[in-house]
């Protein structure tokens, strides 16, 4: 008799905690849980992740940097005391993994809810739709840590900082790239169509928000009238703290402690939110 | 010599509405352990609704639901934690490979890799797939994502499984199997809790059931004896052709103890069906064509509700 025949351990083959444990388990740990799968599921794209970790910084850090800022720096010296390569790439590596929560917390989301329906399958176990919101969002977080150490490394390697203090960088872009998306995932689980609204968010949010909040040109070149793009958008804070980081830039403290509040704020705000609509949604 | 037993599941009043809509209208029922238990009806009968409060997914309007003695609302991941869940529609990860589905769900309970690996490899042998294992889901046909997600289903040694639907849409030699394979849990004292709008998926599977339309319950029993009671012993099919059918029922209807008039067919309830067609031939009448057959479900709901289960 095959083992799977044997009527003594398909069903109850021991190794298994008792449902309470299970449960138990579940109730502490469930997020951990979708984020394992997150990350799982990342592996398979492995390869185009790794190539774009390494390429687009090496891509942006040659163009921005070092081409146009060599013709940056003979017009106008320097930016804010620093060559523009160095006020540069602190932005640079913000946006790039701020771009990669918009890509991570809106068609996982969809397919999630929709296409692949990954959450409803999670949720007929022990972890429930709260974890399951959480759990993605640090699955995604796996992805921002290692674009943001990568990015920081050729930074490193090209001399556009200095200081010891530039690691901080690593969290402040993870920590940016939460602001952003925490609230992105939220919006994306109350969409029910086949996410033509991501176009937007891409076209009217993160282009505006690249361009207009301060990363290739501080904010206060800027007429006052459009300097609140700047203000309203994470990415121009965690810009700003990057920065500081990078290369002490110059800043009231208190400024500094509203950057931080901001981005923190929002990715909790956002969190919470997320939780709800999964709550929501996967229950009715 | 009985023993009370508590039943597994134990339902009383349950009752879902959704604004204007009663999806599940105060129905009771109690399941024993090891019983193989069926919810029959038509799409919208309300079957899916109940399956999805049972594993607490789905917040009831009102009444009493006991899983394994617990409240599946307020104790939603110990009672999961019993449950293996076969949804109608797929959410297997089509990305991964077939073997880390079930392992990253077994994950989801809590369960270590060092029990998963081979676990994995048991319930892939008993589904049959594991020439599959390293394939990704995309590449396997549609009965064996069916069969992928019971085995997917097993991981945690549920003492309940909740089958919702489990082959709608396979074709007959698929279905086949994946009955096999529920006999087998069946058999080795699994709770099967079993929805579908097949009268044969029902007769196959099925101690007891209760037939479901508009979210209440419109008989219940083993499908044995809800064919005793409902139906006759034989059932006398003829068709007359689809302009004549009306009025040759008028000619028959004191022949037998019922019948139905249905768009192409003239249904005849009686015990002895060959005689009834005997006595329907000597009347003059001539059917195009006739069917003598056994009484089944699909008769039950006919008789119950006045109109067929598939639509």
């Amino acid at each position: 008799m095959s083992d799977a025949t044997d009527p003594t351990r398909l069903a109850y083959s021991g190794g298994v905690g008792s449902p309470l444990e299970l449960a138990a388990r579940a109730r502490s740990f469930g997020w951990l849980r979708y984020a394992e799968h997150y990350v799982l599921t990342m592996r398979a794209f492995r390869w185009p992740l790794a190539l774009q970790s390494f390429g687009t910084p090496l891509l942006y850090l040659v163009a921005m940097g070092v081409g146009l800022g060599a013709l940056v720096d003979r017009g106008a010296g320097t930016v804010q005391g620093v060559s523009y390569l160095t006020f540069v790439a602190p932005a640079l590596m913000v946006s790039t993994v701020m771009m990669g929560a918009a890509t991570e917390t809106t068609y996982p989301v969809m397919s999630g809810f929709k296409w692949q329906r990954l959450y409803y399958g999670a949720s007929a176990t022990p972890v429930s739709p709260g974890q399951i919101a959480v759990g993605h969002l640090l699955g995604a977080c796996v992805r921002f840590v290692i674009q943001a150490v990568v990015f920081w490394a050729l930074i490193m390697a090209f001399g556009a900082s200095h200081s010891p203090w530039s690691v901080l960088t690593i969290p402040i872009a993870v920590l940016g790239a939460l602001a952003f998306g925490a609230p992105l995932q939220a919006y994306a689980g109350t969409l029910r169509d086949e996410g033509t609204a991501f176009n937007f968010v891409n076209r009217f949010i993160v282009m505006p928000m690249t361009l207009f909040a301060g990363t290739f040109f501080p904010l206060t070149s800027m007429p006052v009238y459009l300097r609140w793009i700047g203000w309203v958008s994470p990415m121009w804070h965690a810009t700003q703290l990057a920065r500081r980081a990078s290369f002490g830039m110059p800043e009231p403290w208190w400024l500094t402690v509203v950057h931080v509040l901001f981005l923190v704020v929002l990715a909790v705000a956002g969190v919470t939110l997320a939780r709800r609509v999964y709550t929501r949604r996967l229950g009715e | 010599m009985s023993r009370y037993v508590p039943p597994v599941i134990r339902a009383e009043g349950l009752l879902k509405t959704y604004r204007d809509v009663v999806a599940v209208d105060g129905i009771d029922f109690e399941v024993p352990a090891g019983e193989s238990f069926g919810l029959l009806g038509p799409n919208g009968a309300g079957k899916s609704t109940t399956m999805r409060m049972i594993g607490g997914t789905l917040t009831r309007s009102g009444g009493v639901l006991e899983v394994m003695g617990l409240d599946p609302e307020t104790h939603g991941p110990e009672v999961r934690a019993h449950l293996g869940v076969v949804p109608q529609e797929g959410n297997l990860d089509e990305e991964l490979r077939v073997r880390d589905n079930i392992i990253i769900y077994g994950r989801y309970f809590g369960l270590p890799r060092s029990y998963l690996r081979p676990k994995a490899q048991e319930l892939l042998e008993f589904a049959q797939l594991t020439d599959k294992a390293d394939s990704k889901v995309m590449e396997l046909s549609g009965g064996m994502k069916r069969r992928l997600t019971i085995a997917r289903a097993l991981v945690n040694q549920p003492r309940i499984l909740l089958l919702d639907e489990p082959t709608t849409g396979l074709d007959p030699q698929a279905r086949h199997i994946l009955w096999d394979r529920l006999f087998r849990l069946k058999e080795q004292g699994v709770t099967l809790i079993v929805t579908t709008h097949f009268m044969d998926e029902a007769e196959q599977l099925c101690d007891r059931l209760i037939v479901v339309d508009h979210g209440r319950i419109m008989a219940e029993g083993s499908p044995a004896s809800l064919i005793r009671e409902y139906s006759t012993r034989e059932v006398l099919e003829m068709r007359f052709g689809a302009d004549r059918n009306a009025v040759v029922v008028d000619a028959i209807r004191d022949i037998g103890e019922r019948h139905e008039l249905l768009p192409d067919r003239v249904l005849l309830y009686a015990d002895n069906g060959e005689a009834a067609l005997d006595e329907v031939t000597r009347r003059g009448l001539r059917p195009h064509t006739s069917l003598v057959r056994r009484s089944s479900l699909e008769d039950v709901f006919l008789r119950l509700t006045g109109r067929s289960l598939i639509e």
